[in-house]
């Protein structure tokens, strides 16, 4: 069914999304937010059902903003949206498939602007045996902790880069998991001189770092998981000293049940590659959306925010959101005001009746604070780059595709053949072309070919049923399944 | 809803805090895997755990495959792998 005609449609209720929402539905718009968990709260904010008391900083102040959301918005939690297309009239429609029960329903949204605060996933690079059972994301490790309450394993192994692994192994030791070590490829210079000191936030690596040693769990730099052990489940992993490039020096084996293991983030914005927004490269070479001051992207009528405009943890995200949100209240207001006789027509911001940008009335403190707050995102990826060495942990016989099981010699073997780039190496190694749509290679195929990852294209950015594909036409206002049968 | 309760995977109980999705539950029991892939027969269980790798992908009550990481479990769902 086609859900009304808001005047705000927000994909994503995590820290980006909710303040976004709340702040344009503060200034009296309609607005709908959806999300694909079944709780607000994203990544970050992920908690359980009955949550009990969090340790996470801002957890409090995000379940005030989602209970003044509640009141003011329209909250969908379980929708998973497959596509965004425009109608003829320049409104936006939404596709969504619901969650009923234990059947998938298909909802559509009809709303004159979009707001993208999708967030971002775990980048993860291929290693021999790295898709045993009991390998995890790090992300996926605190998932199940957040989310479910569940310790990822009883003797874990938490390996990669950047600074979330810390807190994912303070989290897991915390919740009695035996963390046999912390393995950082970057950095060497330890955890006294982590760059979150360097970057002013001293106090929150030193908590870390008490808690580390509390439990006892070594942390260690230039040190990398590159082979996982086991027949059919996680028994042990191989653990190489590094090389500033991450060639390895020297290996042993760790007995241990979970591995955690995370190379930075991938921030998802297929749904404004899928509209047309203009991207750009982050700092690590990840593709993101590109925003003006206002977080407004280069397509009318629709803005991002948080992690799809470039990776920088939940404060960020948060006023990002609420940026994004008061620009939108602005752009709402200053087409009720010029155009109040045709309000209807005019308020849908089209390529060929885009309004004229007005200035956005954003307090200056907001937009120094975020221009400090990218600052120091910027910093610490540039403190935790993933170097090329990586590709020598792999073996011929090393899964680069999980989906399509795809090994590193086929990869190669398509170079030979001529593919010199990702997508070519994808059409002839079918790299990237299983269920998750490469989310999970790309990187390193893009590694491997020697080129910076492309903006993600999924016309359809989640499987769908084919009742659900059925029940979409054009102009996207026919929502209503054929047939109530089972998806085919 | 707030008592345990159990599903079960191929007639065997699994039991479950309630909020908890069917992937969770199972990692919980200590059941990594519930699926082999289509040409290496590999055993795959959760590894994202956000809905983003389909690697958990599940058969409940006999519906077509789900992510397990993203589907909440419900009283009485049969798991058959």
């Amino acid at each position: 069914m086609l859900l009304g005609d808001w005047d705000l449609v927000v994909i994503g209720g995590g820290p980006a999304g909710v303040a976004g929402a709340l702040t344009a539905a503060l200034h009296g718009l309609r607005v709908a937010v959806v999300d694909a968990g079944a709780r607000l709260g994203g990544q970050y904010f992920r908690h359980r059902a009955a949550p009990p008391h969090s340790s996470t900083p801002g957890f409090g102040r995000f379940l005030g903003q989602v209970r003044a959301l509640r009141e003011r918005a329209e909250v969908l939690t379980e929708h998973q949206v497959w596509s965004v297309t425009r109608q003829v009239d320049g409104r936006l429609t939404v596709h969504c498939a619901a969650r009923d029960g234990g059947r998938e329903r298909p909802v559509a949204l009809g709303c004159r602007r979009l707001l993208i605060a999708t967030g971002a996933h775990d980048r993860v690079l291929p290693f021999p045996g790295w898709d045993l059972p009991g390998v995890l994301t790090a992300g996926g490790a605190q998932a199940l902790l957040k989310g479910h309450g569940v310790v990822a394993g009883s003797r874990v192994v938490v390996a990669g880069t950047g600074p979330f692994l810390l807190p994912v192994a303070v989290g897991l030791a915390e919740a009695g998991a035996r963390v046999a070590g912390v393995y950082e490829a970057g950095g060497g210079l330890g955890l006294a001189r982590h760059p979150l000191r360097a970057l002013g936030k001293a106090g929150e690596a030193a908590g870390y770092g008490v808690a580390l040693a509390r439990h006892g769990v070594p942390y260690r730099t230039r040190r990398a998981v590159i082979a996982a052990h086991g027949e059919h489940e996680l028994e042990a992993v191989t653990v190489a000293r590094l090389d500033r490039d991450w060639r390895v020096l020297g290996t042993r084996r760790v007995t241990c049940d979970t591995l955690a293991t995370g190379y930075g983030f991938i921030p998802q914005i297929e749904l404004g590659v899928q509209l047309g927004c203009d991207t750009r490269h982050d700092a690590d070479g990840s593709p993101i959306l590109a925003v003006d001051h206002g977080q407004r992207t280069s397509v009318p009528g629709v803005w991002a925010a948080g992690e799809p405009t470039g990776v920088g943890g939940w404060r960020l995200a948060e006023l990002e959101g609420r940026l994004a949100g008061l620009s939108i209240a602005a752009a709402a207001a200053a087409v009720a005001a010029t155009a109040p006789a045709v309000a209807a027509a005019a308020a849908v911001p089209t390529a060929a009746n885009a309004p004229v940008p007005v200035p956005v009335p954003v307090p200056s403190v907001l937009l120094r604070r975020r221009r400090s707050a990218r600052a120091f995102a910027a910093a610490l990826l540039e403190a935790y780059p993933v170097r090329s060495g990586w590709q020598g942990w792999l073996r011929d016989d090393t899964l680069v595709c999980r989906c399509e099981e795809v090994p590193l010699a086929r990869v190669r073997e398509a170079q030979e053949l001529g593919a010199t780039d990702a997508r070519s190496i994808k059409l002839l190694a079918r790299a990237g072309m299983g269920w998750c749509q490469g989310r999970i290679c790309g990187y390193p195929v893009a590694c491997l070919a020697g080129e910076p990852p492309a903006p993600p294209r999924r016309p359809v950015a989640q499987p769908i049923s084919l009742a659900a594909l059925a029940a979409f036409d054009e102009d996207g206002t026919r929502t209503e399944p054929h047939t109530t049968e089972d998806p085919a | 809803m707030t008592e345990p309760f159990q599903i079960t995977i191929d007639g065997h109980p699994v039991p479950v805090t309630p909020g908890q999705t069917i992937g969770a539950a199972l990692h919980a029991a200590g059941r990594r895997s519930w699926r082999t892939t289509r040409f290496g027969g590999r055993p795959r269980g959760l590894f994202c755990g956000i809905g983003v790798c389909f690697d958990c992908l599940i058969t409940v009550n006999g519906r077509p495959p789900e992510r397990a990481c993203l589907l909440p479990a419900r009283p009485g769902d049969e798991v058959t792998t």
